[in-house]
């Protein structure tokens, strides 16, 4: 039951306006111009098959899932569990007991810290991260530490944004636990070489966690080959639904790990005196999950593998390539984050003009961007920056929309001259 | 729909460009932080008094257009005033940036008129009202930060 077949996936050749007619918000006009939608680090918009899905679940195969002896209940479990097998394919996952749904990357992150984490730090330990994470891989750390009088320890970047792998590895230490870095920064673009910080840590003998949010709709990832220890997304960002995300954590040491939150679903066996656990995953799922939100994720990931990396990689690649050149026609504009290996983010500042101003006038020829620290204020104050635009692409996204963002920029240029 | 330049109105840009009462008020008698954690607008604003009316008033800091341009128009705006007249101008100037249907004293708020355009635009009050807040804040004597969430 637990094994629904997946077929194997048959990609199709990379057409960008055959992607576009998938996703139907992109057809709407905003401020009277087609939407050229380029905030896709804060989440991404949806294709079809995923609102189909989420349609048809709750049209025909809504129940709760595990335990009912009912044929619809049947139905809802082998959803949720296949949608299961197939993040446990994409990550490439040795099983599916490795992956645990949450609500999003803050929770996989903060399960993490309060299982793994309380149950490894003592006085004096230290978690080392690096200065490009989001608030949600910094914060969760700082609770922990301060619960366990641990140290946070910061590994710096350089000017490019680029992390100073061998500050890194100096920092590595006796007393470190638990090493958590993103996989691709959501402000700067930079891409870490995470497969080598798997591997020094591992020297260390310190696990690592991967915050892979805005990692895995742009490239393939491959747990095993990585060799993380945890690996963490949110569905949203992966054209799925919002409040759906992935832990994937190594079996034997998901194992080990206490469980998270307590209740329904996550026990073998409740008395008074004693309770027993669920076998992984469910160990760490208390109550009912977010079903529908499962199955649309097992959608977006039909749907991602299908497009196929391949495509997606050098189309986003030519994007971002086209898009750096372009932007730099506008007189006074400052990429932050320029790291040699970057994907997907145009993070900038223009001279004379606020972020906040650009958001504001490039909306009105319909371009959508985010404006401000991005949740990752101690990258802001690395630049000495309050704030950046960003423009961040996806797989849909076109060279005329970058045309687009750099004509809209041009208005601002004359509004606010340099 | 306004246009933008309903928004960026020539009195906001130059404002914004070459602010007024910009600079530390040394020995002021009040000042107090404001902050907007949404864009990262940060400012300190410095007031004297003589017995109850507000004889200098200043402000440093940075942020975007609107609320650099708001800040600059307000130290404008009440120097001189006494506190209870700064309230209500403060209140006018609210119900001129967040609503449509107010009777609005225009010749009360003078300048400030520019900031009309502000309604059409609720993302963007909150950048005009924090250097108010932040006076406000000064003139309670009220010592935390000032945030517009």
């Amino acid at each position: 039951m637990t094994t629904a077949n997946v077929a194997a996936v048959e990609t199709v050749p990379f057409d960008v306006e055959a992607i576009r007619k998938d996703f139907p918000i992109l057809r709407q006009q905003m401020r009277d111009h087609p939407l050229v939608y380029l905030d896709n680090a804060a989440t991404t918009q949806k294709p079809q098959l995923v609102l189909d899905t989420l349609a048809r679940y709750y049209a025909a195969g809504n129940a709760n899932i595990h335990r009912g002896v009912y044929e619809l209940s049947e139905k809802a479990t082998v959803a949720y569990d296949g949608a299961r097998l197939k993040v446990k394919q994409l990550l490439n996952a040795a099983s599916s007991r490795e992956i645990v749904f949450t609500r999003n990357s803050t929770e996989s992150i903060n399960l993490v810290a309060q299982t793994f984490g309380r149950q490894h730090l003592t006085a004096g330990d230290e978690v080392l991260i690096t200065h490009m994470e989001h608030h949600s891989n910094i914060v969760p750390w700082q609770l922990l530490c301060e619960q366990c009088d641990a140290e946070l320890r910061v590994a710096p970047i350089d000017d490019t944004g680029t992390l100073q792998l061998d500050e890194f590895e100096r920092l590595l230490g006796p007393r470190t636990r638990l090493v958590s870095v993103v996989h691709l920064s959501n402000s700067l673009g930079t891409i870490n070489p995470v497969q080598s910080i798997v591997e020094m840590a591992h020297r260390h003998g310190v696990p690592v966690l991967i915050d892979g949010s805005q990692a895995v709709y742009h490239m393939p990832v491959d747990v095993q080959a990585l060799g993380c220890d945890f690996y963490v997304f949110t569905g949203h960002k992966l054209y799925g639904p919002t409040g759906i995300g992935v832990l994937y954590g190594r079996e034997d040491l998901l194992e080990k790990m206490p469980p998270y939150q307590g209740g329904g679903d996550m026990i073998q066996s409740v008395t008074f005196e004693k309770t027993t656990y669920a076998e992984l995953p469910n160990k760490f799922e208390a109550g009912t999950p977010h079903i529908a939100g499962a199955v649309g994720l097992g959608a977006a990931v039909d749907y991602l593998r299908k497009v196929g990396f391949d495509g997606i990689g050098s189309h986003e690649a030519d994007l971002l390539a086209y898009g750096t050149e372009a932007i730099a026609d506008v007189d006074g504009l400052r990429l932050i984050g320029t790291a040699a290996k970057k994907a997907s983010i145009l993070s900038f500042v223009m001279d004379g003009a606020h972020p906040h101003d650009i958001g504001t006038i490039v909306d009105r020829d319909g371009v959508a961007i985010r404006t401000g620290h991005h949740c990752t204020q101690p990258v802001m104050e690395r630049f000495d920056v309050p704030a950046t635009a960003r423009a961040s692409i996806a797989m849909y996204n076109t060279r005329d929309e970058l045309d687009a963002l750099v004509r809209a920029l041009k208005r601002v240029r004359e509004m606010f001259p340099a | 729909m306004s246009d933008l330049r309903d928004l960026y109105q020539e009195v906001i840009l130059d404002h914004n460009k070459h602010p007024h009462n910009f600079g530390e008020l040394n020995g002021a008698d009040r000042h107090a932080d404001g902050f907007n954690p949404l864009c990262g607008d940060k400012l300190v604003v410095y007031v004297n008094f003589d017995g109850e009316t507000i004889t200098d008033v200043s402000f440093i800091g940075s942020g975007c257009a609107i609320s650099k341009a708001s800040a600059s128009l307000m130290t404008d705006a009440v120097k001189g005033k006494t506190v209870t007249e700064a309230r209500g101008l403060f209140e006018e100037f609210l119900s001129l940036v967040t609503d449509d249907n107010a009777q609005i004293d225009l010749d009360a708020l003078g300048k400030l008129v520019v900031f009309g355009g502000v309604r059409d635009y609720p993302t963007r009050v909150k950048c005009a009202s924090l250097a108010w807040h932040t006076l406000r804040a000064a003139v309670e004597d009220r010592h935390e930060v000032v945030t517009t969430e």
